[in-house]
């Protein structure tokens, strides 16, 4: 039974709940079965988060296994490497280039790996580097730029055939619609 | 009607309010939080409360059921064994109105000091058990739980679990049915269980389970799928659907909602056809258990993990021995990232003048987001005051010098500190007894407690004064101290004196959590900034490990966005160098 897997990482309080709650109406609009997994808890006191979303026909398990990821969605660069073995062969990542830095780093016993993306971009071959939180704060405001991921994983996934205008101004402050739509177009564009 | 997309949490909220609950109590606690905060979407028909702890919950539960209401009440896993003495209860006592207690285990321990599996509760309890799989089941198993209560009268738990609790799917919607409060008719041989009475109560209680024994044959919450394959697995919960992700319908299941009592016909007629016969559940062997007393022969957990979470992939491996496998392996190593404490947390001038003192205390920590701070060990909740008595002793007893200090926040001062501070003044215990008051339940996402004045349903309630408590115990101006955590050298001063004093000593250390709406609203536009010409670079502000500070090219780095201005990291610059920047 196919479906597919999308694992979105981060940090808490990086927006992925808003990105995955437009995501899976998207999906629903597109007339898939949707499962979403998430971890609350701990994580929300600047720990690594995880979302993990499967659609297709019917869908059983919410959760994703190692290699069953067709894309992930990484908001912070040191996230798409510590997830990357959800990804399965051939499959994507969409990365923005933001650092931030964990416990370990901000106690001194550990160092920001600024290469990072080097390294992960010589092993795995769709790696698609978004400056995303650049892009919302030139937009206006760098809060959406969880919405700039969003429209590259749109592009990148084929999924234009769902209405996520319409979706998104019905998630989103009315006061940032505009920004949000804007924030999305250009991340479509990339 | 369409479907909407659920996290199990909210579909049981949806599935109490079509099931006709009128009152719903509960302590906060991950992953069963979020239910009662749904609940509170609709508090025009549904009274709900956040309960001082989770045995004042179930007790404001039974208390409704008795009178005739619908009611539920809901907690996470080690929550309902604060709870169990009123669960017990209404285990004999039966119910007038339905009586649901909703439980989320934490397989994993994505948030919890243990994996306890509260399966047993149901046997022990003597509860009927459903188990839920998906959203669509949260919502129906709950609705339909009440009507299973009143009918066999009977207190029913849902078992959950994390996966099930925090993951979404789709949800077909119902109606509101059955919200009608039934009389309250006195009947003290069935409510008050009075030995005499009790001893009554035990054999209607063992009939009432034996009825719905009979009946969970035929009930709609188990279901054989027949694919006529030579594999039989017999599952429940969230593990349904791993199986079915491996199997597909390649295997046979026999799907359990209904839990307890055991269906033992349906289990026996499914298990004799079987050439090969799985129990596929996470945590302990509690089907298998009864599987093999049935007389069958099966494979569980002589395969399947015990210990951890399961999923797919562990299922898949354990059953059929093919793997997984990680595809890709980046070079070069990502960093660890702990939960931490948030920049701007009150907790955290606490923290950096204990520790400093650390070497003459042993710290005893308790359950909140003091938890990500310094401790020697940490129990459970209320067991930050109430082990200190006894550590305290311990310590005496081997001529061990060093001075016992207890930490609670301020809910769970409420919740069950507050016994342990009774003891910590009967017994005049030479320990320091720290009431870390953030206003707030900060861990569990900011639920109002009864130190708040506020309630679940919005409404303004009074709050109680928590140094008023203390000083009705008999703690006097000698022996108490209440100080603005970020104030380093007030803290310090406190701490001194609870250091010095020979007896119970209490520190209140008050200032609201950083994250509330209002003292964010306060603190915008708030934020130091680092003189690089008088940076050092000697790295002691960058001690205090605030998510805002770095340390940067030789010198430290505040980033503006996260930095509340607290300013904690400028009390610590011995050179000035960490300056107001925003607008204070």
């Amino acid at each position: 039974m196919a479906t597919t897997g999308i694992l979105l990482c981060g940090v808490g309080g990086q927006g992925t709940v808003t990105f995955s709650n437009i995501l899976t109406k998207g999906l629903m609009d597109l007339g898939y079965d949707v499962k979403m997994s998430e971890i609350h808890g701990m994580a929300q006191r600047g720990g690594a988060v995880t979302t993990q979303v499967r659609y297709g026909e019917k869908v059983y398990s919410p959760s994703l296994g190692f290699g069953q990821a067709d894309i992930i969605i990484s908001f912070e660069k040191c996230e798409a490497v510590r997830n990357i073995a959800y990804l399965r062969e051939g499959g994507i990542v969409i990365t923005d280039t933001c650092e931030l830095n964990g416990l370990p780093i901000l106690q001194g016993t550990a160092e920001y790996p600024h290469g990072i993306l080097d390294e992960l971009e010589k092993t795995v071959p769709n790696v698609m580097v978004v400056e995303a939180n650049k892009v919302a704060a030139d937009l206006g405001n760098v809060v959406v730029a969880n919405i700039v991921l969003l429209g590259a994983m749109v592009k990148a996934m084929h999924l234009e055939a769902a209405d996520w205008t319409g979706i998104i101004e019905s998630s989103v402050p009315p006061k940032t619609i505009d920004l949000n739509k804007a924030a999305f177009n250009a991340g479509y564009a990339m | 009607m369409s479907k909407v997309i659920m996290s199990g949490n909210e579909a049981v909220a949806r599935g109490a309010w079509e099931g006709g609950v009128t009152v719903a109590a509960a302590y906060p606690g991950t992953p069963s939080t979020e239910i009662l905060e749904n609940v509170a979407l609709y508090k025009n028909d549904i009274y709900c409360e956040w309960a001082p702890n989770e045995a004042v919950a179930a007790e404001v539960g039974l208390g409704a059921a008795v009178g005739g209401a619908r009611s539920m009440v809901t907690f996470k896993h080690v929550g309902m064994n604060v709870a169990t003495d009123p669960i017990f209860v209404a285990g004999y006592t039966g119910v007038n109105g339905g009586l649901v207690f909703v439980d989320a285990d934490d397989p994993g321990c994505h948030s919890s000091q243990n994996e306890q599996d509260n399966r047993w509760y149901a046997p022990h309890a003597k509860l009927a058990m459903l188990e839920p799989s998906d959203s669509q089941e949260c919502k129906d198993f709950m609705r339909d739980a009440f009507k299973l209560s009143e009918k066999y009268d009977i207190a029913v738990l849902l078992r959950m679990t994390t996966r099930v609790c925090h993951s979404k799917s789709l949800v077909e919607l119902g109606d509101r049915d059955g919200a009608e409060v039934k009389p309250y008719v006195s009947n003290k041989e069935k409510y008050s269980l009075l030995p005499a009475n009790a001893l009554k109560r035990h054999p209607i209680v063992e009939g009432n389970l034996r009825r719905l024994a009979e009946d969970a044959e035929t009930l709609p919450f188990n279901k054989v799928e027949d694919n006529g394959s030579d594999i039989g697995v017999i599952t429940s919960g969230i593990s349904y659907q791993y199986v079915k992700e491996v199997f597909g319908d390649s295997a046979n299941i026999l799907k359990l909602g209904l839990t307890y009592p055991f269906p033992e016909k349906l289990i026996s007629d499914f298990a004799s056809k079987q050439k090969t016969l799985y129990v596929v559940e996470e945590n302990d062997p509690f089907l298998e258990t009864e599987v093999k007393a049935l007389g069958f022969k099966c494979t569980g957990k002589d395969k399947i993990p015990g210990c951890g979470e399961l999923n797919a992939a562990v299922v898949k491996e354990a059953l059929t021995g093919v793997k997984d496998p990680s595809v890709y392996e980046v070079a070069g190593d990502v960093p660890s990232r702990p939960p931490m404490l948030c920049a701007g947390c009150p907790h955290r001038g606490f923290f950096d003048v204990i520790s400093r003192s650390h070497k003459r205390l042993v710290l005893a920590g308790d359950i909140g987001c003091y938890g990500l701070g310094t401790y020697d060990y940490s129990f459970c909740m209320g067991a930050g005051f109430s082990s200190t008595v006894g550590m305290a002793k311990a310590l005496e007893l081997q001529g061990d010098k060093r001075k016992v200090l207890g930490m609670v926040g301020d809910s769970t001062f409420f919740h069950s500190g507050v016994n342990g501070l009774f003891d910590i003044f009967s017994t005049q215990v030479n320990v320091i007894a720290c009431i870390l008051d953030n206003s707030i339940t900060a861990m569990t996402g900011h639920q109002d407690n009864p130190g708040t004045t506020k309630n679940l349903m919005g409404e303004d309630k009074p709050a109680i004064s928590i140094e008023a408590v203390v000083r009705a115990i008999g703690f006097t101006d000698e022996n108490i101290r209440v100080v603005d955590p970020l104030d380093l050298k007030a803290m310090q001063a406190a701490l001194n004196d609870g250091i010095n004093y020979t007896g119970p000593f209490v520190i209140i250390t008050k200032r609201p959590c950083a994250l509330i709406r209002e003292v964010r609203k306060a603190n915008a536009g708030k934020f130091y900034i680092v003189d690089t010409e008088k940076c050092t670079g000697c790295k002691v502000c960058v001690g205090v490990t605030c998510p805002a500070l770095s340390f940067e090219n030789g010198a430290a780095k505040i980033d503006p966005s996260q930095c509340t201005g607290c300013g904690l990291c400028a009390q610590k610059c011995h050179f000035g160098a960490i300056i107001k920047g925003g607008e204070f």
